[in-house]
């Protein structure tokens, strides 16, 4: 595909979910009524100001938003180049930008009379924010975590336990996300009738890429305000970390038009690409079909699809949201990819240089960050969408710093 | 010659329904997953449903889960299923239907998986994650031939799209007896008929009725409401439940023949 700075970020997707090649709904028929359900209270509910206005209520009083945007002065200076700014999407409820999406979708279970609702989780963050959210509106709540994330986030599941979630461990293939999200999808199945099921990021079978960035893009839409009261202008670059790509997608959004401002991506290149031990699905990955949309992904020559490393286990995936594999064919965004090692740097120098623990998810945009701004002068502005605070990750960070 | 249809003329003809097996595809090793199919073909299977074994089968319960990881130990791929068919299509002329994920397609080449698929013997294709409105990316390439798009139909489906997804359909329906994925236990048989009446009034094509069915009495119920009654999990406990007895291929011709003393109507 051409290089198209013009793209129309309106015309995506069409109305079976495509954004271009990629999108679309590949799941068993016994999931479609459900999905065509989704996307017609989706429609209907989502422009409603009544709707609207309980979801801006709780963003405001629940959530904590408007979440400031903070210049990192000495972070910036100890690099010597660009000015970084951080989106602090840690200073949310629970400690992330996953609880403006479940806020969403939960309430849509709520309109559309769901009694109960399950998720997956990978670091957790997505699973504490669908229990908190559950809570909040006293629904049951189930949700699904692989074995191994349930060791490495320990605290994390103690946390949905207290919320009230019961958690059911995966232990089938790899015990991570990809796995959760099997069996998130195979319990949704069976409970079709009345359960809701609240995927985590831009990923999954149409409607959920649309619809999570629609909850998500609030992250982009305060920036663009509160960037241009601080700073004056609009930024020259945003940065955001990509593991199903929703923090992301959610600060790129509502500048895809704007041309001056360049966007990265920042995928998780575990112990390095050439070791083949990472999560670098844009990078490193091939067009496929997981977990009910066309993306890029993570296989071998047989489609099979193959197990993903990363320290942060919210970006150990080995898929990507449609809409940023269309946003890379046409070269809207670029995507690189930060070792373990570099964003466990990054993390401490945050720790130790703003006062701020940030998540090894965002530790990996923030190393990207730091990378480009180098090679940038003082005048250029630089955004970081910081998505969550590093709290769940003292258990892994401890031992290696 | 369209073996599906010839095998559902002859079936009725009979006063018979179709025995479907499925199995994994090289579960436990291609060599005894070749065996083990050669004596189902030979002892009253009507058609077969080879299965691609992927790595993230979100539709399929436990029990087919462990059937693919147990095949993809020793490396089988859809290059592999179509060599298996070659070999099988030898000593039957049964229908074989390649049973598979989308991904394993994509990667095998979508151009060239309908031309290997005939020319290695298979009649039609299954595939479970490729509903109606995504199928045409990979039917539009096919040539006009006696190749057949099965397609699933659930409890959910509401009765216009059941018309819409017989229409693009041929061979036969798979209609999936129950919302959930496949083994999960118990057989809803109103919920069969409801479904099966329903289908009756939009479409002429054969209905082959699967997920739940593990016994010869279940067998006989749904033989007695459709064209067709589908077996999987059951044949893959029984794999796996004898994996390193000397008795398996027997064990699993003595299941076969049982089942398909069942299907007879009288
Ligand atoms: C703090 C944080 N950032 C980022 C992610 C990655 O998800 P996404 O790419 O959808 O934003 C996660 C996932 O758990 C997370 O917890």
């Amino acid at each position: 595909m051409n290089p198209d700075i013009h793209f129309n970020s309106r015309m995506y997707p069409d109305t079976n979910g495509h954004f271009g090649p990629y999108g679309g709904r590949y799941v068993a028929e016994t999931l479609m009524p459900a999905l065509i359900e989704l996307e017609a209270a989706y429609k209907q509910f989502l422009p409603d100001p009544e709707f609207q206005k309980a979801l801006n209520i709780l963003l405001k009083n629940y959530t904590g938003r408007p979440t400031p945007i903070f210049f990192a002065e000495r972070l910036s200076r100890s690099i010597g180049g660009a000015s970084i700014y951080l989106k602090r999407e840690d200073l949310t409820h629970t400690g992330a930008h996953k609880i403006n999406n479940t806020l969403g979708q939960t309430l849509l279970a709520k309109w559309m009379r769901k009694k109960k609702v399950i998720a997956e989780t990978g670091a957790g963050q997505h699973g504490v924010a669908t229990a908190t959210t559950a809570a909040l509106f006293g629904m049951e709540c189930k949700i699904f975590m692989g074995v191994e994330d349930i060791q490495r986030q320990a605290p994390n599941v103690k946390r949905m336990e207290l919320l009230g979630a019961e958690v059911v461990p995966v232990a089938s293939g790899t015990g991570t996300l990809k796995d959760a999200m099997n069996e998130a999808m195979r319990y949704w199945v069976s409970a079709i009738r009345d359960t809701f099921y609240v995927i985590g990021s831009v990923a999954g079978p149409h409607p959920y890429p649309v619809m999570v960035r629609e909850f998500q893009k609030i992250i982009g839409e305060e920036s663009k305000i509160q960037i241009q009261e601080l700073a004056g202008r609009l930024p020259d670059l945003l940065v955001a970390c990509v593991g199903g790509g929703s923090n992301a997608m959610g600060l790129f959004f509502p500048f895809i038009e704007d041309q001056s401002v360049q966007m990265l991506g920042v995928e998780a290149a575990g112990t390095g690409i050439e070791t083949g031990k990472h999560a670098a699905t844009l990078n490193a990955g091939s067009v496929g079909v997981l977990h009910g949309s066309k993306s890029y992904v993570l296989q071998d020559e047989n489609g099979q699809i193959t197990e993903a490393h990363s320290i942060s286990a919210g970006l150990d995936y080995p898929g990507v949201g449609p809409e940023h594999s269309l946003l890379k064919d046409i070269n809207r965004v670029q995507y690189a990819a930060v070792t373990d090692q570099q964003a466990l740097e990054a993390f401490s120098a945050l720790c130790r240089l703003e006062g701020i623990i940030p998540a090894l998810e965002s530790s990996h945009a923030l190393a990207a960050a730091m990378f480009e701004a180098k090679n940038r002068s003082k005048d250029d502005i630089i955004l970081i969408n910081l998505s969550g605070r590093g709290d769940k990750d003292l258990g892994i960070v401890g031992p290696l710093l | 010659m369209n073996r599906l249809k010839n095998s559902f003329e002859t079936l009725k003809q009979n006063n018979d329904k179709a025995l479907v097996g499925f199995v994994t595809a090289g579960d436990p090793d291609i060599e005894t997953s070749l065996k083990i199919v050669t004596a189902m073909c030979e002892n009253g299977m009507d058609i077969l449903e080879l299965g691609v074994p992927f790595s993230d089968p979100s539709a399929d319960g436990p029990v087919i889960q462990r059937s693919s990881s147990r095949a993809l130990k020793h490396d089988v791929s859809l290059k592999t299923v179509m060599d298996m068919i070659r070999k099988i299509r030898k000593i039957t002329s049964i229908p074989i239907i390649i049973f598979s994920y989308y991904n394993p397609i994509m990667a095998y080449g979508i151009e060239n998986f309908q031309p290997d698929a005939i020319a290695a013997g298979a009649d039609g294709v299954l595939v479970v994650d490729l509903p109606l409105e995504e199928s045409p990316e990979l039917t539009s390439l096919w040539n006009q031939t006696d190749f057949s798009l099965i397609n699933l139909v659930a409890p959910t489906t509401p009765k216009e799209r059941m018309a819409k997804i017989a229409s693009a359909s041929s061979g036969f329906l798979y209609l999936v007896s129950k919302t959930g994925v496949t083994g999960s236990d118990g057989l809803d048989t109103s919920e069969i008929e409801t479904q099966m009446n329903i289908l009756r009034s939009v479409t002429d094509l054969p209905v082959c009725v699967g997920f739940g069915i593990s016994t010869a009495e279940d067998v006989a119920t749904v033989a007695s409401m459709a064209d067709g009654v589908v077996i999987g999990s059951a044949f893959e406990r029984l794999i796996e439940e004898n994996i390193n007895s000397p008795e398996l291929v027997s064990i699993i011709v003595q299941q076969t023949a049982e089942y398909k003393a069942a299907t007879k109507q009288n």
